[in-house]
């Protein structure tokens, strides 16, 4: 088959099409259940929790089969479902399209097994049914987000995701450290959040409407300039939900959050939506050069950065966020190519939604088993014991690095090669990314499941219950095969075109090209490296003080540091400025002036111990005072 | 049928009728239902608004003093309406949030009940009057039940508040009477009625001093930067109850004034001033949401909340002016905020205002982690929190969003900068509840109760309003919208009668 051209959007109201809301409001209705119920659903509120998630992605399957029945130039259909804000955004509608139906089956599918999984993860929390609410509520706005039609409603479940990241986050909130990182994460996402607000009130100003057919259909109508300043001021929501530099901090914070939350976070939801929204607005980015190298530049950075924080991470689960910075850091590359990157980007954001929950779901196995321990140093040699839980993160770990013919290595080399063809330079630092990948999570498993045991006295680890291994089993059979099966034949490319468009020439799968080869090569470097220091070699129960480029790397690249010298410092001190200002300054100048006019202060304290009534008759005096002289000068 | 007497006979009456009563919690019983009865009353009237009907529906008009042509002059539009109906909607609330909130004060509980009600028929007349001298009646009114609310009933510096509040709004009515007296005799018209008045002062100087007249009594009023300085004393001496029509509604008589007055009375001199007024504006957006970030005390942290919020409104109102494409938008977000910040307000609060009454502090270092003790209170206090920094899904989000696209039509910095006050506003609450409910359970707190159901039945409605309109604003708007369309055309109208005026004086 071909790829086709952007379709337009046909209105639509049969069938699963017409119901798709019902894939936000399941698990809206979960959440608001589980939260407005209290405590007499605690029995039963994580099942509610996933069967809701269960039932929203067999809505999802069904309008996916549906939508397959369609032609290709007729996939794109629009739902309109009731009357909002007169003039400005007419009608709450969602559009469903192959790109927005990819979102929901992976939102829904890997929610769903992480929903599952968390009943185990969390069966001795007394808050589960809570966070069952919040996870039902997570999902709910992420596919509010996806399946809007208009730049509105978009945002409505982007914030949406920014609340339930925050309650998520912040889900021990007793702990002072997790209050902290929530606050953290909805703040950084806030700044993003402005540029994604004075987005639309640009596209407002300049195409009268925020729809997306309004909007992307005319990007020829703008000037260059103001696509260009559309197109940076997205990028900033992008970077702010999608943890790219230079808004990342939040995203190492977020660990504090229980483990399902970072796999959702990470893997479906959430660090997704900034890819969605530069790939979504695709047609901004083709007509401004200025902002997609921008978007290149940002996505290279991020790789590289998030990949140099993995390397040095102890605690398992920050290493493993540095990935993730670094993996969506490809998909923002890609995206930032445009039409020949955007289902390399889509491609490899689904793959790496199987493969990074199936690790965070294994590393939350292993943390399980370990007491809740995350320094990797006290882990070592758990393959034997736990072994599905071994198995599964292998084949996770070997997919991420992109092992031949794992899901990894087809969606990210198609990263890889595109950028070579649209820049050598960004090309080859992506290769470099690949190869740092390849250290970074060969270290990680090394440390965790090979050499001697460092556990405490106090561990005695095990297996996971089967209601968490499942879930593992089946995200690591999407990290196996699906690759393979979006990428070989252009097969999710000709899929996806109706929806953003086809490049000029279809790329051909070719295992033995240059960067392809060379990556494999420098994955294999990293990887035996690592294997040198971590696998064969002693690891040392603290962490040796290493270089300054390993302080460089620990200390998230100064990322914290640099926020805190820029802006809180300054903030707090102009806080506090304006806080004595207004006491003193402001009010200490019309307390005064109120004492001058009085003649002296203590008359004025006489005068305000008196009767309203006294107030109000030297009101009247004065004003007739007033509008007697005003007679007497006649006019003004 | 006067529906509008109505409203308000039923309030004055109610009030007189508590006065009378000397057991106190018949007393409350009978002034929460006089409430719920106006509130009944007035649904079933504005049930029966036409939103494209005539501009001005209800009317009465009778003469009040025909030597100086004043009216007793009643009619609303789709703004007066929706003002009417927050109003209304809040008083019940906060009747039942105040249930113990009297015992403390000097005065008598029944004075306290009987207060609220006075002025809750101020307030229905404030927005209601169509004759100027009426509103400046009510403008000043006003005060006086709200004044022995915070000097009788208030906190340990009540007097000093109250005080304060009472002579900045004096000084600020006082300019305003000026200007209105000016104003009716350079009509020369012997009237004072609204419609009569549009379009008689044609002298543009004239026009501006006249306006200047009633801005700085509504900026006051509203509280614009830099006339904010006594709303955070007023709201941290006042009950919380009190607090709420305070910031809730009586502030919203500011930026309503600006509105219908300053901008149809003095469309030349609006003109005039708005690059001012916006720069005061938007000052106050951000110096607002920063001085809140520093506070310590939660009902102060709140009352500034509100100075950013207010230069929001002001933004509003000032961006419609012709030659504004998104006038309308920044119109009709501003009047929907009005109404919109007065139930978020209003929940903020009257949840801080329980858990001042658990604990018997405002600071907010003398919390922490109340999540643990009272889940429900802490949810609704991050929901109206969340209201506050005006997320998405909440009603406030909408009106926020249509005032900030609607001014950045007309001034592409004053709303970027504007949209900035989104962070601070995160960092305010955010902080807030970070402090009073998370961490470690502090020993004072340990026995806290949670919301009773009294409690619940007060925040269950706000919270209500908050998400519906938040996802389905359209009732409101329909009915705004066109009002704000026939203020944008009498503006533009009374603006090119003028220039043809002054151009014909000039031609000849």
């Amino acid at each position: 088959m071909e790829p086709a051209e952007i379709a337009s959007i046909a209105q639509h109201s049969g069938g699963a099409i017409g119901v798709a809301w019902l894939m936000i409001a399941l698990p809206l209705v979960g959440a608001a259940v589980l939260l407005l119920g209290g405590r007499r659903t605690d029995k039963f509120g994580h099942l509610l929790g996933v069967l809701m998630a269960v039932a929203s992605f067999v809505v999802g399957a069904l309008v996916f089969v549906q939508l397959l029945g369609f032609a290709p130039g007729e996939r794109r259909r629009g739902v309109t479902l009731f009357e909002f804000i007169p003039g400005l955004v007419d009608n709450v509608g969602l559009l469903v399209d192959p790109l927005s139906i990819s979102f929901c089956l992976l939102i829904t599918g890997v929610g769903s097994l992480i929903h599952i999984y968390s009943i185990g993860y969390m069966a001795h929390d007394p808050a589960r049914r809570r966070f069952f609410a919040y996870l039902n509520l997570f999902v709910a706005a992420m596919l509010l987000l996806v399946l809007a039609d208009n730049y509105l409603i978009l945002f409505v479940g982007w914030e949406g995701v920014g609340l339930a990241s925050y309650l998520l986050i912040g889900f021990w909130q007793h702990k002072p450290s997790a209050a902290t990182a929530a606050k953290k994460a909805f703040i950084v996402n806030r700044v993003g959040d402005v540029g994604l607000l004075i987005a639309m009130f640009t596209i407002f100003a300049t195409f009268h409407s925020l729809t997306f057919s309004g909007v992307l259909d005319r990007t020829g109508d703008a000037s260059q300039g103001t696509l260009t300043a559309i197109g940076l001021l997205l990028l900033v929501g992008a970077c702010g939900k999608s943890a790219q530099l230079p808004l990342q901090a939040w995203l190492l914070d977020a660990m504090e959050g229980p483990t399902p939350v970072s796999a959702l976070i990470h893997a479906a939801t959430m660090v997704t939506a900034g890819v969605y929204l530069i790939v979504r607005s695709g047609p901004i980015f083709e007509g401004t050069g200025t902002a997609q190298l921008v978007v290149t530049i940002v996505g290279v950075a991020t790789l590289l950065a998030g990949a140099i924080i993995g390397t040095a991470k102890d605690d398992i689960k920050k290493a493993l966020a540095g990935s993730t910075m670094s993996q969506i850091g490809y998909m923002v590359l890609a995206a930032g190519v445009g039409p020949a990157g955007y289902a390399f980007a889509i491609a490899h954001l689904i793959t790496h939604g199987f493969f990074k929950a199936n690790l965070f779901l294994g590393a939350g196995s292993v943390m399980h088993a370990m007491n809740d321990e995350v320094d990797m140093r006290k882990y070592g040699g758990l393959r034997t014991v736990m072994p599905i839980t071994f198995a599964t993160f292998l084949i996770g770990y070997l997919a991420i690095i992109g092992f031949p013919l794992l899901s990894g290595y087809f969606t990210k080399d198609g990263i890889i090669e595109t950028a070579m063809e649209h820049s050598a330079v960004l090309g080859w630092l992506a290769v470099l990314g690949a190869g740092i990948t390849g250290f970074y999570m060969s270290r990680l498993v090394f440390m965790t499941f090979f050499g001697k045991k460092r556990w405490d006295a106090k561990a005695h680890p095990h297996e996971s219950p089967a209601v968490m291994t499942w879930p593992l089993i089946l995200l690591s059979i999407g990290s196996i095969g699906l690759g393979a099966f979006l990428i070989l034949g252009n097969r999710f490319m000709i899929f996806l075109s109706p929806a953003v468009g086809a490049p000029a020439h279809s790329p051909a799968f070719n295992p033995f090209s240059v960067p392809g080869l060379a990556t494999l090569a420098l994955v294999a470097v990293g990887a035996v490296f690592a294997w040198m220091r971590y696998g064969a070699a002693e690891v040392p129960a603290t962490a040796p003080r290493g270089s300054f480029l390993t302080t460089f790397a620990r200390r998230d690249l100064y990322g914290d540091a640099l926020n805190e010298a820029l802006f809180m410092r300054p903030g707090q001190w102009l806080t506090r400025l304006a806080v004595f200002f207004d006491n003193r300054g402001v009010d200490g100048l019309v307390n005064g002036l109120a004492a001058f006019i009085g003649g002296t202060s203590g008359r004025v304290r006489r005068i305000q111990t008196g009767f309203v009534r006294s107030y109000a008759l030297s009101i009247f005096v004065g004003a007739a005072v007033l509008v007697g002289a005003w007679f007497v000068v006649g006019n003004l | 049928m006067p529906w509008l007497s109505t409203l308000m006979g039923v309030s004055v009456l109610g009030a007189l009728g508590v006065t009378l009563i000397r057991n106190d919690k018949l007393a409350k019983q009978f002034t929460l239902l006089v409430s719920l009865i106006v509130l009944a009353l007035t649904v079933t009237m504005a049930v029966q608004f036409s939103p494209n009907g005539d501009q001005w529906q209800f009317q009465e008009n009778h003469s009040w003093i025909p030597a100086f042509g004043i009216n007793y002059s009643l009619a609303v539009d789709g703004i007066a309406l929706v003002l009417i109906l927050l109003s209304v909607i809040l008083v019940p609330i906060v009747v039942l949030a105040s249930w113990h909130d009297a015992e403390k004060g000097k005065r008598s509980v029944r004075t306290y009940f009987s207060l609220i009600l006075v002025l809750e028929a101020m307030m229905i007349g404030v927005f209601a009057a169509t004759d100027v001298f009426l509103f400046y009646v009510l403008f000043e009114a006003m005060l006086i039940p709200m004044y022995f609310m915070i000097g009788s009933y208030g906190g340990a510096q009540r007097s000093y508040a109250a005080v304060k509040f009472l002579l900045y709004s004096l000084f600020g009515g006082l300019l305003m009477l000026v200007a209105v007296i000016a104003l009716y005799s350079i009509a020369g018209k012997n009237t004072f009625m609204l419609s009569d008045l549009i379009g008689t002062v044609q002298d543009v100087n004239t026009q501006k001093w006249l306006f200047l007249g009633f801005f700085i009594a509504f900026a006051i009023k509203a509280p614009l930067w830099p006339f904010h300085t006594w709303l955070p004393d007023a709201a941290a001496q006042a009950p919380a109850g009190a607090a709420v029509l305070l910031v809730g509604v009586l502030d919203k008589v500011g930026t309503f004034g600006m509105l219908r007055f300053c901008l149809q009375l003095f469309p030349e001199a609006s003109a005039y001033f708005t690059p001012l007024v916006i720069v005061l504006a938007v000052i106050g957006v951000i110096y607002g949401a920063i001085v809140a970030i520093g506070q310590t005390d939660m009902m102060r942290l709140i009352a500034y909340t509100s100075v950013s919020h207010f230069g929001v409104i002001t933004l509003g109102v000032f961006a419609m002016t012709k030659g504004n494409p998104g006038a309308q938008d920044a119109g009709a977000g501003a009047t929907l905020y009005m109404v919109n910040h007065g139930f978020s307000t209003g929940a903020l609060f009257l949840i801080v205002g329980f858990l001042i009454y658990r604990r018997g502090s405002q600071f907010i270092a003398d919390y922490g982690g109340v999540q643990k003790v009272a889940p429900i209170l802490a949810g609704t206090f991050l929901v109206a929190g969340l209201s506050s920094l005006s997320l998405p899904g909440l009603s406030t989000f909408v009106s926020e969003f249509m005032v900030l696209s609607g001014a950045f039509r007309l001034h592409v910095p004053a709303a970027a900068i504007a949209t900035i006050g989104v962070i601070l506003a995160a960092i305010y609450i955010l902080w807030m509840y970070q402090r009073t409910m998370n961490g470690p359970t502090a020993e004072s707190v340990k026995t806290l109760p949670d919301l009773n159901a009294r409690e619940k039945w007060v925040v269950a409605p706000l919270v209500a309003l908050l998400l519906v309109f938040g996802f389905y604003p359209k009732p409101l708007l329909d009915v705004i919208n066109p009002a704000v369309k026939d203020t944008l055309s009498s503006v533009s109208v009374t603006a090119d009668q003028a220039a043809a005026a002054t151009g014909v004086k000039e031609g000849k």
